[in-house]
Order: C-alpha cells, then sequence, then structure tokens
C-alpha cells in the first residue's frame, strides 16, 4: 500500500505528459500502434520532400522487380511496380496523399456531423428535423453514386474528393451524435447543471459531448478505414486521384492486373492500409480508456505493473 | 449438528480489485431450516449479499474467489457439484428476488410466458407449465390474470413486478428463496403487501426464506433470526426480537440507534412573516395524466417542509416545476412575492442561485467525468459574480470540511466515493451557490441507515448555520418526523394533509395519512407483531 502511495505520488509531480506517456506505455498495443502512426505522420510530411525525384523515376529494366531482392539498392527492398518504380519509396511518397484525403473527410465530416447531430438532438425547434430529414437523404442516395456523379461534373481534385467523401459520411456522425445526445440529456447531472443555471452552451459543451465524445472517436477511426478504401475505389473508376499523383489506393488498383504474377504490386500499399487503419483502431480504444475516469485505473494499474 | 436445510460454514470469499485483494466475507457460517425465516442484515459493503451470491453460484470468477468454506444443501456441499447440478438446483430448489424486478424481467416477453419459460427450463411441458402459470398469477394477486399473461413488464406497477418475480421464484416449488432487498425500491404500502405475501407463501409451502436487507423495520416485520453483518464478518446472530431488546455488539447498537423516527419531534417554530416560497394553484398535465392537481402551499425563511407521497402522487413533479425544469401549465411559483413562473429565463438566471436542488441518486446526478473541484466550482463558472477564481481552491477545500470530507479529495473522480460521500459532494455543490432554499428530491432514500443519519444531520447543521429552507421530499416517513417542521401529505397530485410534524404523526387526519403511517415499519419486533394481530383481528371483524 505505502509502495502504490508513493509511486501516486511521483507520478502526480511528473506532470501530465508523462502521465499520459505512461498509461500509453501500459498497453504495448496502443504504444505501437502510436508508434507506427508516428511513422506514418513523418512519412506523409517529409517522404514526398525526399524520395518524390526517385518514386517518379522510370526504370523499365526493372519491371515488376520481386521484393526481398537487395542487389537494385535499398530502395527496390519491397519490389518494383510496373514501370519500375521503386515500392517502397511509392508507399511512403503516396502516404501524404492518402494521409490529407482521409484525414481531412473524416475530419469534416465529423466535426459537421457532430454540430448538426448536437443541434437536432438538444433543440426542439423544427430546425432539427430538417436536419434528420437531409441525413435521410444523404443516406438514401449511395454514397459511391453521389461521387461519381458529382465527380463527373466536378474536376476531379484532392479538395472535390474530400468534399465528396466528406459529405456522404455526414450523417453517421449526425444520427450516432444524436441518438446519444437524446439519452444523455435526460440524465440527472444534465438536470443538475440546468438547475445551475448553466447555459445551453455549457450543457452542450461541457456535460453532454464529452461523454459521447469516445464513441465518436471510435466511429470515425473506423470511418478512416472506409474514406481510405472509397478514395481507392474512386481513383479506381478514374475519377479520383489522378495519375502521376498517388495514392495507397491507387497503388492497389493499378496493381490489379498483376495480381497473378507480381502479387506485390497490392500487397505493400494495402498492407500499409491495413496496419494504419489497425493502429487507428487500437489507438483509439485506449484512448476511449484513458478518457473515462471510471475506466483509467486500468491503464493506471498496468503502468505500475511494469515499472 | 442436526442437518439444516442449508448451511453456510466459514465461507471466506476474496475480490482482487486495484486496491488489493479486498475479503468481502470472512469465515462467514450461517444455517437455514425449513420454514424459517433468516435476515442478513446490514449495510451497503457489508457483504450481505456475498453469501446468497456464493449460493446462487453468481459470483465472478475472477475476480472473486471462494477461498474457504463449505455451502451444504441438504447435506451436499454445493461448491464441490457440478456446473450442471448447479443448474438443476438453481430456481428448481432455490430460488432467487432482486431489489430492481424490472431489470430482472425481460422487456421483450410477454410475462406469462417468462414465468412458463422457469418451469420448461426445468423439464416441465410447455401447456402445463402455461396452466401453471396463470394458477401463480392468481396466487400473487395480480388483478385480471387472464389478460397479465399477455402482458409485458412495462405494463405493471413496481409493486405488481415484485410480485411477478415472486410467481417466477416459487413456480417451481423451491425449498428456499433467497430475497435480496425485495422491498427497498416499493413504497410503504406495497412493501406491506410484498412481505405479507412472502410470509403467506411461506406457510404454505413450508419454504425457508433468506431475506437481505437493510431495513431493520423489514425485519422486525418477518424475520425469525437475524444475522447482523459488518465489513464482512458476522458481529451478532440471534432470534430477531432478542436481537433488537438487547444488542450485543457496537455495531448492532449503532445501527439500531440510527434508525430514524424515535427521536424528539422538534419544537414547533412560530410562522409569521412573509413566506420565502409560495405555490398557488399548480396544475401539470401529461397528456391526460393529471400530475398536479391545483397544489398550494408555503415555506417560511429557515423551515424545512416535508413533501410525502407515494410513487406517482406528484411530489416529484411539484419539485421540479419549482425549480422550473417543468413548467406546469397553471399556477404561479412565488418567491419573495415574484413569480418565478411568468418570469424570463435572464430573470430565472438571477435566481437559480437562491433556489438549488439536491437529487436521489448521486452517482447520476454527478457528472462521472469531471473531478470533484470540478463539479463544485461549476457553480462560479456559471455565477461568475459569487466568488473571483482565485479563490475557487480555498473554498472548495473549505466546503468538502463543511460536509464532511477531506480538502485533497478534490482531485478525485465521483465513481471513487462511496453513495454516502458522493451525497455530500452534491450537496457541497449546491451550497457552493450559497442558496436561500434546497429541494431534496429523496435525497437520503438511496443511503444506508447509518448514513442517512449522518446526511440529515448534516442538511440539520446547514440548516441552522445559514438559515437555510429545505423542501424535503421523502416517501420515508419516519426520516421526515426527525427534520421535518412542517409535513404535506400528497395523493395523486393533491395535497390531502397538511400539518405541523406533531399533527402529522400524532393525529393524523385523513384515511391516506393515517394508511401510510400504519405501513411503514417500526424497527422493533415487538411492536411489528403488536400491529399484526391488531391487523389481523381487524380484519376478523370485517369479514364476520
Amino acid at each position: 500500500m505505502t509502495d502504490t502511495q508513493i509511486l501516486a505520488e511521483r507520478k502526480k509531480s511528473n506532470g501530465p505528459i508523462a502521465r499520459w506517456f505512461a498509461m500509453l506505455w501500459a498497453d504495448k498495443f496502443a504504444f505501437f500502434a502510436a508508434l507506427f502512426l508516428l511513422i506514418v505522420v513523418l512519412c506523409a510530411l517529409f517522404g514526398p520532400l525526399l524520395l518524390d525525384a526517385v518514386a517518379t523515376k522510370q526504370n523499365l529494366r526493372g519491371r515488376n522487380a520481386p521484393p526481398f531482392d537487395i542487389t537494385r539498392g535499398w530502395l527496390y527492398i519491397l519490389g518494383a511496380d510496373a514501370l519500375g518504380r521503386p515500392l517502397l519509396a511509392r508507399v511512403v511518397v503516396a502516404a501524404q496523399n492518402t494521409m490529407l484525403v482521409a484525414a481531412a473527410a473524416v475530419l469534416a465530416s465529423s466535426i459537421v456531423g457532430t454540430a448538426l447531430g448536437l443541434i437536432a438532438g438538444y433543440s426542439r425547434a423544427s430546425a432539427a428535423q430538417w436536419i434528420m430529414r437531409l441525413g435521410d437523404v444523404i443516406m438514401s442516395f449511395p454514397s459511391l453514386l453521389l461521387a461519381v456523379i458529382v465527380l463527373y461534373m466536378l474536376e476531379p481534385s484532392v479538395a472535390n474528393i474530400v468534399l465528396v467523401l466528406a459529405i456522404t459520411r455526414i450523417p453517421i456522425y449526425l444520427r450516432t451524435t444524436r441518438a446519444e445526445v437524446l439519452e444523455v440529456r435526460e440524465r440527472m447531472f444534465v438536470q443538475a447543471a440546468k438547475v445551475m443555471g448553466a447555459s445551453h452552451w455549457r450543457i452542450v459543451f461541457c456535460h453532454i459531448l464529452p461523454v459521447i465524445f469516445p464513441t465518436l472517436v471510435t466511429i470515425a477511426t473506423l470511418d478512416f478505414a472506409f474514406v481510405m478504401l472509397a478514395e481507392s475505389s474512386l481513383s479506381f473508376l478514374g475519377i479520383g486521384i489522378q495519375a502521376p499523383e498517388i495514392t495507397w489506393g491507387l497503388m492497389v488498383a493499378q496493381g490489379r492486373p498483376y495480381l497473378t504474377n507480381a502479387w506485390w504490386l497490392s500487397f505493400w500499399p494495402g498492407l500499409a492500409i491495413i496496419l494504419t487503419t489497425l493502429s487507428l483502431n487500437l489507438l483509439s480504444n485506449w484512448l476511449r480508456i484513458a478518457l473515462d475516469p471510471t475506466q483509467r485505473w486500468r491503464l493506471e494499474m498496468g503502468g505500475r505493473k511494469h515499472g | 449438528m442436526a442437518e439444516h436445510l442449508l448451511e453456510v460454514r466459514d465461507l471466506s470469499v476474496e475480490f482482487h480489485t486495484l486496491a488489493g485483494t479486498v475479503k468481502a466475507v470472512q469465515n462467514v457460517s450461517w444455517y437455514l431450516d425449513r420454514g424459517e425465516t433468516l435476515a442478513i442484515l446490514g449495510e451497503s459493503g457489508s457483504g450481505k449479499s456475498v453469501s446468497a451470491s456464493a449460493i446462487m453460484n453468481l459470483i465472478d470468477m475472477p475476480p472473486g474467489k471462494i477461498t474457504s468454506g463449505t455451502i451444504l444443501f441438504n447435506g451436499r456441499d454445493m461448491l464441490k457439484m457440478t456446473p450442471e447440478e448447479r443448474r438443476a438446483i438453481n430456481g428448481a430448489k432455490i430460488a432467487m428476488i432482486f431489489q430492481d424486478p424490472l431489470a430482472h424481467l425481460n422487456p421483450v416477453y410477454p410475462v406469462g410466458w417468462q414465468i412458463a419459460e422457469m418451469m420448461t427450463t426445468h423439464g416441465k411441458p410447455g401447456a402445463e407449465s402455461s396452466a401453471r402459470a396463470l394458477e401463480l398469477l392468481k396466487r400473487v394477486g395480480i388483478p385480471e390474470p387472464e389478460a397479465a399473461m399477455r402482458k409485458y413488464p412495462f405494463q405493471f406497477s413496481g409493486g405488481q413486478r415484485q410480485r411477478l418475480m415472486i410467481a417466477m421464484a416459487i413456480a417451481c416449488k423451491p425449498d428456499i428463496l433467497i430475497a435480496d432487498e425485495p422491498t427497498t425500491a416499493l413504497d410503504v404500502t406495497v412493501q406491506a403487501q410484498v412481505l405479507a405475501l412472502l410470509e403467506e407463501l411461506q406457510r404454505e409451502t413450508g419454504m425457508g426464506l433468506l431475506l437481505i436487507t437493510h431495513d431493520l423495520g423489514v425485519v422486525a416485520e418477518i424475520a425469525n433470526r437475524v444475522v447482523v453483518m459488518n465489513s464482512g464478518h458476522i458481529v451478532e446472530t440471534g432470534n430477531a426480537a432478542e436481537v433488537y431488546r438487547n444488542p450485543q455488539h457496537a455495531y448492532t447498537k449503532k445501527l439500531i440507534d440510527a434508525a430514524p423516527g424515535k427521536g424528539d419531534i422538534p419544537a414547533e417554530r412560530e410562522r409569521q412573516g412573509e413566506p420565502l416560497l409560495k405555490a398557488v394553484g399548480l396544475k401539470k398535465r401529461y397528456g391526460s395524466f393529471h400530475a398536479l392537481k391545483g397544489v398550494e402551499f408555503s415555506i417560511m425563511p429557515g423551515e424545512t417542509v416535508a413533501v410525502v407521497g407515494e410513487s406517482g402522487s406528484g411530489k416529484s413533479t411539484l419539485a421540479r416545476a419549482i425549480v422550473r425544469l417543468d413548467d406546469p401549465q397553471e399556477g404561479q411559483v412565488l418567491y419573495r412575492g415574484n413569480d418565478l413562473l411568468a418570469m424570463s429565463p435572464r430573470e430565472v438566471f438571477g435566481l437559480r442561485r437562491d433556489l438549488q436542488m439536491v437529487f436521489q441518486d448521486p452517482t447520476q446526478s454527478l457528472n462521472p467525468r469531471m473531478s470533484v473541484f470540478r463539479l463544485i466550482s461549476e457553480a462560479w463558472v456559471i455565477h461568475p459574480d459569487i466568488l473571483p477564481k482565485a479563490k475557487w481552491k480555498e473554498r472548495v477545500a473549505e466546503l468538502l470540511v463543511k460536509v464532511g470530507l477531506k480538502p485533497d479529495m478534490a482531485d478525485r473522480y465521483p465513481h471513487q466515493f462511496s453513495g454516502g460521500q458522493r451525497q455530500r459532494i452534491a450537496i457541497a455543490r449546491a451550497l457552493a451557490m450559497e442558496p436561500k432554499l434546497i429541494v431534496c428530491d429523496e435525497a437520503v432514500s438511496a443511503l444506508d441507515v447509518s448514513i442517512q443519519a449522518q446526511v440529515i444531520a448534516l442538511l440539520d447543521g446547514l440548516r441552522r448555520e445559514f438559515g437555510l429552507s429545505y423542501l424535503f421530499i421523502a416517501h420515508d416517513l419516519p426520516v421526515v418526523r426527525d427534520f421535518a417542521d412542517r409535513v404535506i401529505v400528497m395523493k395523486a397530485g393533491e395535497i390531502v394533509e397538511e400539518g405541523t410534524v406533531r399533527q402529522i404523526f400524532d393525529a393524523p387526519r385523513h384515511p391516506y395519512t393515517q394508511a401510510l403511517l400504519a405501513a411503514s415499519l417500526d424497527p422493533d419486533p415487538e411492536v411489528q407483531a403488536a400491529r399484526r394481530s391488531a391487523c389481523h383481528s381487524n380484519k376478523g371483524l370485517v369479514s364476520a
């Protein structure tokens, strides 16, 4: 007992950053997920600066070069694509566009969807009804079809793709938020805040939003994978990202004709997609526990056990 | 040693938690014979339910672990049986009813089906089970049993649901019925009926009844023997009447002393001057249901007015109307002569400080994601004119001390406190506003008796210190007797009687008030026995 007290005291003196790091370290899966995501983000930030020239340089003698062969240099460790461009460099460079599209689309749709959902759930005005019907309209229209139509009419660019993907994903957040708000707003502590005279603004942002936030983060991370795949489908149809710009989804699509004789063309970008979404899921799971004061002890206890 | 129907010997159960190993019960031994009622009395956390959970195989392992002991049912050790054997006993030979019947009835099946299922699981053919289910519904006194068979749990009242649970429990004619706080969630008059039903059934079938409760009154009403538990140990055991008359252990004495409703009725105070709050002709309808039918009363400064009534009497609606959580359709709430209901939201905001509310369940009324400091200081975020930010820390510490907590608890979160402590935090939060009137909606109902006494003492002290007024909503009459100046008795949205505590308790005029007083259980077994026999002779006269 005295040991734990001493540990607790030491922890307090360390400040919030160290405490969060200790909680992250306590969950090894989440720790490595965070590490992987950090690498992906670094690739996205600096990859194109360093490797853009290499990634676009064609080398027809190295067409579909197999992986794990370092005679051509370490850049070719993952093999080369149909034009002999090194896959490692291309995966690293493609991280930027992929992350940009997915993160922007998820961020935009979650912010807009959550805001609309809070309004629809909390206010009793007729605006709430309009918001919900609008959500229904978007949902009743197949999202890919909508994307195809919009992108056919507009110019396929990163901004337009983000816009289309964001709009089609709004109802997910809208409906979840509204359903949760309807439940949470009836809870006693919200009533208690009303008795204290708290403003609507305060009730929504200090009492309701923190309770539903973990659910939204979980949905957002799941949606991240969906958006990446949707973007690749659009790219596959030729109305998404246009070559020579690359994304992981587009790389998977480009590798498809060679699947029987050169699997690595699709495999590496596919693996990147899987690992990224997996890491996001693990990290969001950790975040859900870390944000909840009633669950946090699981991580703090784990931290103690490991040192 | 003679063989008992059920015997627990040297049972010890541990739970592994963050804070280390918690010994939930240690070396607990008791027995139950056929046709006997044994009560396990204890407060929350005393381990009173743990032995019953061990009998029903309801302890999650891990984190729970039975470290020693045997549970003998008809001479066989249940802890050594296979899971199949245990399942054959559960429900059929030993049945259990719980505190909250709504949580234990499946909402999507009709109740007739659920009762019949109890029997079909234990190997009875379907048609026979349905017939017996109907018979059982009649037996436990559900009105229109044929129609009730096809109804769903939400269509019954709390008392009826508990009757349904009892019907389910006795479906297979068990040898033992374990009742875990069976009447805690019920109104006093309904509680009396359910306890009477349990007693009748016990007489008919000769089953052993194991009653787990925190309520001395329930023990006095129904138990033959009592086992008193405190922090995992049995501190006292014996005949219920003897234990009450002559408690041996200090804890038992404390528990009996803490039982409300024994002290002197407080001296009456003069009612003069302007009332602090006055309600005039309050009416509230929900659809065609009239929750309030023209309620009128007043509260003087420094006065405690209690509102008593059973569920559905409109007492909570009244509380919500006064703090403007719900607006009534008609009437006025005059606070120092100004009508709260006619005010604009901006004007109400200014008065919010003066009118605060403490809710029934502090687990729900405190935001689980806020630390104690944030919970209490939120008052000053909303009303910045009360206190400058520099003084918040100091004042939170001061308030925590005032409600009997420690200043260093400010960094903790609500889940790290016990129920009583949480209610103290809720009171501290209300005090942070420096209110004139606190509306307590069943504020002590969810607490243990000794904690209840402490919280009441706290509220009483605060009243003296700050001249607070309380509107104290309760279903528990003894608590009101100790604490209030005036009592309002409500029934079906109307005030049926109003008067000082002495008038209401010593000379109730309205038959409903009389019924309420008669149904509330006295902790003294002899008083209860006397009341019961009086009641029986009355019934005899009526039927004759």
